[in-house]
């Protein structure tokens, strides 16, 4: 695997540091939201009910580093028995009641429909992928944003001058502007804690394990482990999500373990960095360039011969 | 555990990583069902229906752990013929007295034996335990209050009186033994019971009655974990009986992987308990002495100790703790001061207070971390009975409601009170929190885990330690200025300065540190910890002397100081010890990490499996061997039996593993100890939109009611007007947030995670009441009316119960006005029937109505609330027969 800190020009970088997220294992407690927000000194921003079951949060953002998405959904989790019965109701005709998301939005919210009698609710911590090929990395004009000898992704905020550039560049619509500040915000994975050999400070206060850090070969090694056992314990649902170096953005620094489709929890399906195509894109303005300029020069020598 | 204890909930994620089965009973689809194997929702306040019929299962499908039950508990010892059951008598005991509303608790008890005392309950049988020749006459109307459910936690009932010999049937044949008590009166619990009571299917339930029954044994072990779901009931402490039963009879006490979990509050509720800041108890459990008559020492250690297990020694925690307290001053001479201690004179508790304060008979209030305007049950109540007294001092972080409700509280939107009307005195005084001061934490899992400062308060706040040892000295030093006594009158009565010695002996010197000359808290701890007669800290309670030769805070935290060392300070990490880690903090008593441990082996001494092996008796060594310290005196040999005479831990024999009874037994029947039956009974809560179908008797005959006049109730199923109260309603805390929200609702960071008040209502609810999600509803009891915003969600699902449908709403109580994040209190709905045991009110259950849009505003809102009242006919009688 190629690893990002010796791309970037850093002589015997230590090992690539990421998160793995086991969803599998979350019981939503936001302490993760709260720990970043504390350590970090990100703002609070916002009191808003959303309806959107437990979540409160909404998004990754400029204001907030860690999201922990809640899905209620109508669906078996393997070998639970949920209790909750619900025969008589239609959730797709109770949807203009307001009691659950309009079905065309309803992948991504409270109540996706499903079979009767089954029920599970899913919850996931979101975090800046420190992508292996990061177009914020890519497009940021001033230098602001680097790679870290880690292999992260660090936007420093001395040196942003909010250009925007970075925000359509996430593949994941992580980084963003924050308002009345100009200035683009994201996880910075703790840089400041991790050169000291702790962990960040979202992967400290998870109670259960979920958020777990460290070397991101063992990691992903580890992630295997787990899918493999779940699959054993007939959760077949259990898949890794960003862990491939063959993916769009070159495998994600931080990665997860999905208990659905990704679009389940609001993560886009086929991330592709989206600077891929720069150099082709350039390959072929120049090449356009040059026919136009070629052209030009026929039309200029024709013309002469005119 | 997942919603309010998730940093606990880590060790059920990791036991359930290893193939541990985990069921989560809720009338809720919570966080942690949401992780759970199994999620059986049941109708509130119904556990004991559910739970009995578990008991019922075990014990008709012969699944009890038959060696573990013989030796361990009192299955084969025979009651008394006074003894009636509830199936006798239509769902109340023997002993009944129905205009006191009180049992008499003589007939209940063991064969041959005169009873138990130690849990003694009542004054009549403290009367015939120390033998007063002039009988106090106990008035009816007082025998409920004189009830002394504090005496209870002491465990040590007397089982049996002085040469008297338990009578057992060791075949457990014999009708009147505990074991075939317990059979006939679970029978009723059938599965179809269960269905029809607490809405849980037939299968469901059995499926939980084969997992818990397939992991109890000699090789395996279940274990229950409970909250204030539990407690929070009219028969709550008859819950935790229940599973107490069902957990003797699998096997389940005193193992490793076994238990009943009690998961006490954040951050030391366990602490608060154990040192108490309850009116009834003193440190240790020992129980706060009652204003008998001449009572004295001898008196008091002979009607509320026991003779035989650890509680016979109790004379010596007491004089110990006298001599903390009053130091030289406390010698064998004068009881060691005994009679410095306040007494009892009935219910003190903080429902009983608030009606005090209405009253007009309490008239100053200290709330320290405590919101009671929106934090306890009927939070009207309490606001009116704060605004009746002359003083209230209100220590917090934050203007909590109950500092501010004179200004801008509710009564004072609905014009009922007038901020110019109001007399009391309120002082704001603010609190350090945990990081600006030392101290120790006592988990739920009795670790006392130490905490150090690491900032100075800011500004006007100061720790509670400070705030107490100043109070305590400027108390002091104006009762020994002779000035002082003359300007206030202090010695009108005569008595003079010695009136004022109990105050004024008290130890009361602490060295103090940092930049406010803060009390050392590790002193404090030392002087828990107790010292000898040379003043060298000690390392046990069984150094304990009655001779006032040792001192001691809190007996059972005897040894957190031993050696001179902090050991609570002590954080070896787990993974550079063995699995039992008794070298991370310590727990009391004696650093056991489990309670009752005599019982991990079996009769002889050895483990009941290798794979539940955990301490064993070590023949060659003639000692108990094991990774963790015996609840016992680990020298004594399985086959130690003891001389009739002996008394107590030496009255024990080597095989009893409940060192804290006197009978040294697991109680599956409780002679003593609970004022509301030898045995759990399903009763309907207070407000209930069903009849008991198992009795003619409908709720807890002798559940806490209030005075009349500042609390209503709701007509019950069958009675005219029920159906305005169609609802049940459940209170209970979110993750975000902490209790009534002193801690949470003013911090941002916590605020955006949860930022308003609502309630949670099932899709079908929804449709009934045309309620929209995120839109608004208004919850109505007899007590008030209040707002929420909408979550339609199907975590929340109808039950089948009766043959009817219905619906429970949850409500989480976190909100009041004050704060970033605001909201109503659910505490305005709830009322003040209480558990008789512990007085706790039942704030899990009530009857409800639920409707579209906001509430009124101003006078309005009481308009609602009385409307509400007069169209189901409530009134001062409504819901108060027994």
């Amino acid at each position: 695997m190629t690893d990002p800190a010796a791309v970037s020009g850093y002589e015997d970088p230590p090992p690539r540091m990421g998160f793995f997220t086991d969803t599998s294992v979350c019981i939503g407690c936001k302490a993760c939201e709260v720990a970043c927000k504390e350590w970090n000194a990100v703002p609070e921003d916002g009191l808003l009910l959303t309806g959107m079951s437990y979540d409160n949060t909404g998004s990754l953002n400029a204001s907030t580093w860690r999201h922990v998405a809640f899905i209620e959904q109508r669906k078996p989790l393997a070998l639970q028995d949920p209790g909750v019965m619900h025969p008589d109701v239609d959730v797709l005709e109770m949807a203009p009641l307001g009691s659950s998301t309009p079905p065309e939005q309803a992948l991504m919210t409270p109540t996706a429909p499903g079979q009767e009698g089954d029920l599970r609710w899913l919850m996931a911590s979101d975090v800046c992928k420190h992508c292996t090929h990061a177009a914020c990395l890519d497009v940021c004009p001033t230098g602001s944003l680097f790679r870290t000898e880690f292999g992260t992704v660090v936007v420093q905020e001395d040196i942003c001058n909010g250009c925007g550039y970075c925000i359509p560049a996430c593949p994941y619509g992580v980084i963003d502007q924050r308002k009345g500040d100009g200035r683009a915000w994201k996880c910075t994975l703790c840089y400041d804690r991790i050169g000291d050999g702790l962990e960040p400070a979202c992967a400290k206060a998870c109670p259960t394990d979920s958020i777990q850090y460290g070397p991101l070969d063992e990691l992903r090694e580890r992630a295997a482990g787990r899918v493999e056992r779940l699959h054993e314990a007939g959760v077949t649902d259990a898949r890794l999500y960003g862990h491939d170096p063959a993916d769009g953005v070159g495998g994600a620094g931080a990665f997860f373990l999905l208990l659905d489709d990704p679009e389940v929890y609001g993560l886009p399906p086929d991330p592709i960095v989206t600077t891929r195509d720069l150099p082709s894109m350039w390959r072929h303005a120049a090449a356009a360039a040059a026919g136009l300029l070629g052209a030009a020069v026929l039309a200029c020598l024709t013309g002469r011969r005119r | 555990m997942a919603e309010c204890h998730p940093v606990g909930f880590q060790w059920v994620m990791a036991a359930k990583a290893r193939g541990a089965a985990v069921i989560h009973v809720d009338p809720r689809f919570t966080r942690t069902s949401a992780l759970a194997d199994v999620h059986v929702p049941i109708r509130v306040g119904t556990d004991i229906a559910f739970l009995g019929g578990i008991v019922n299962y075990v014990l008709t499908h012969e699944k009890y752990f038959r060696e573990y039950v013989l030796a361990y508990t009192n299955a084969s010892t025979i009651i008394c013929e006074n003894f009636k059951d509830t199936e006798d008598l239509d769902g109340v005991f023997s002993g009944l007295d129905p205009q006191a509303r009180a049992y008499d608790f003589s007939n209940w008890r063991y064969e041959g034996g005169d009873v138990p005392a130690a849990a003694g309950e009542q004054d009549q049988e403290y009367e015939e335990r120390v033998d007063h020749a002039e009988a106090q006459e106990v008035d009816h109307a007082e025998a409920q209050e004189a009830a002394r459910p504090e005496v209870h936690g002491s465990g040590g009932a007397e089982a049996l009186a002085e040469g008297a010999r338990l009578q057992t049937d060791e075949t457990l044949q014999h009708p009147r033994c505990v074991f075939q008590i317990l059979k006939r009166h679970f029978a009723r619990y059938t599965p179809e019971t269960v269905e029809e009571i607490c809405g849980i299917p037939r299968d469901t339930f059995l499926r939980v009655c084969e997992l818990i029954t397939e992991n109890s044994g000699r090789d395996r072990t279940t274990s229950f974990a409970y909250a204030v779901g539990w407690t929070q009931h009219t028969v709550g402490a008859q819950y935790i009986r229940t599973a107490s039963i069902l957990q003797a009879l699998l096997g389940n006490i005193g193992r490793p992987g076994g238990g009943i979990l009690a998961l006490r509050g954040h951050a030391s509720i366990q602490g608060s308990t154990d040192i108490p800041t309850l009116y009834n108890l003193l440190p240790g459990y020992i129980p706060m002495p009652h204003a008998h008559q001449n009572e004295d020492l001898d008196a008091f250690v002979e009607a509320e100790g026991a003779r035989k297990g650890y509680w016979g020694n109790m004379r010596a925690y007491v004089v110990s703790l006298l001599k903390a307290w009053w130091g030289d001053a406390a010698t064998a001479d004068n009881d060691f001061c005994f009679d410095y201690l306040p007494r009892l004179t009935g219910d003190h508790g903080t429902y009983q207070t608030a009606q005090a304060q209405v009253e007009g008979t309490c008239k100053g209030y200290f709330l320290l971390g405590e919101n009671p305007a929106v934090g306890s049950a009927n939070a009207r109540l309490q606001r009116f009975g704060m605004a009746n007294l002359d003083w209230l001092v209100v220590r917090d972080f934050s203007l909590i409601e109950s500092a501010t409700w004179w200004k801008d509280g509710p009564e004072i939107e609905t014009g009922e009170l007038r901020t110019e009307d109001i007399r009391t005195e309120v002082f704001f005084l603010p609190a350090a929190a945990h990081t600006e001061k030392s101290g120790s934490f006592t988990n739920t899992q009795r670790l006392l885990q130490w905490h150090r400062q690491a900032v100075e308060p800011r500004g006007d706040t100061r720790s509670d330690l400070w705030f107490a040892y100043y109070l305590g000295r400027l108390i002091r030093d104006k009762l020994s200025d002779p000035a002082h006594r003359a300007r206030m009158g202090l010695d009108a009565d005569g008595r003079g300065i010695e009136r004022d010695r109990p105050v004024l002996d008290l130890t009361w010197d602490y060295p103090t540190e940092g930049g406010y000359d803060d009390p050392d808290a590790e002193a404090v701890l030392a002087e828990i910890n107790g010292f000898d007669a040379h003043g060298h800290p000690l390392s046990g309670y069984t150094q304990l002397k009655d001779d006032g030769s040792t001192s001691c805070g809190c007996w059972i935290y005897c040894g957190v100081y031993a050696d001179g060392v902090n050991q609570a300070d002590r954080r070896k990490p787990y993974t550079e010890q063995d699995w039992v880690a008794a070298e991370w903090a310590w727990a009391w008593p004696l650093n056991r990490r489990i309670l009752y441990n005599r019982a991990s082996a079996d009769p002889e001494g050895r483990p009941w499996s290798e794979r539940k092996a955990y301490l064993e008796w070590d023949p060659e060594r003639r000692k108990w061997v094991g990774p963790d310290v015996p609840d016992f005196d680990e020298h004594m040999p399985p086959d130690y039996e003891p001389h009739p005479d002996a008394t107590g831990p030496e009255g024990l024999s080597g095989k009893d593993p409940f060192v804290m009874q006197s009978d040294g037994k697991a109680w599956l029947y409780a002679p003593v100890g609970l004022v509301d039956g030898p045995l759990p009974t399903h009763y309907e809560p207070q407000e209930s939109p069903f009849t008991n179908p198992l009795y003619g008797q409908q709720r807890n005959p002798v559940r806490n009611m209030p005075k009349p006049g500042g609390d209503f109730f709701h007509p019950s199923d069958g009675e005219p007007g029920a159906e305005v109260f169609p609802y049940l309603a459940t209170t209970y805390r979110l993750t975000e947030h902490h209790t009534a929200g002193g801690m949470s609702r003013w911090l941002p960071y916590l605020s955006e995670l949860q930022p308003e008040f609502f309630c949670e209502v099932s899709p079908e609810l929804a449709r009934e009441r045309g309620l929209e999600h995120l839109g608004w509803a208004t919850i109505v009891s007899a007590r008030s009316a209040i707002e929420a915003r909408v979550l339609v969600t199907e975590r929340m699902t109808p039950l089948d119960v009766q043959g009817r449908r219905v619906h429970q709403i949850g409500l989480p109580y976190h909100w009041g006005p004050n704060g970033y994040s605001t909201g109503d209190a659910a505490n305005e709905l709830l009322h003040i029937a209480l558990d008789p045991n512990v007085h706790i009110q039942e704030s899990k259950v009530l009857t409800c109505d639920i409707r579209p849009g906001r509430r009124p505003r101003g006078p309005a809102l009481r308009e609602l609330v009385n409307e509400y009242r007069r169209r189901a006919g409530i009134t001062e009688e409504t819901g108060r027969q027994m």
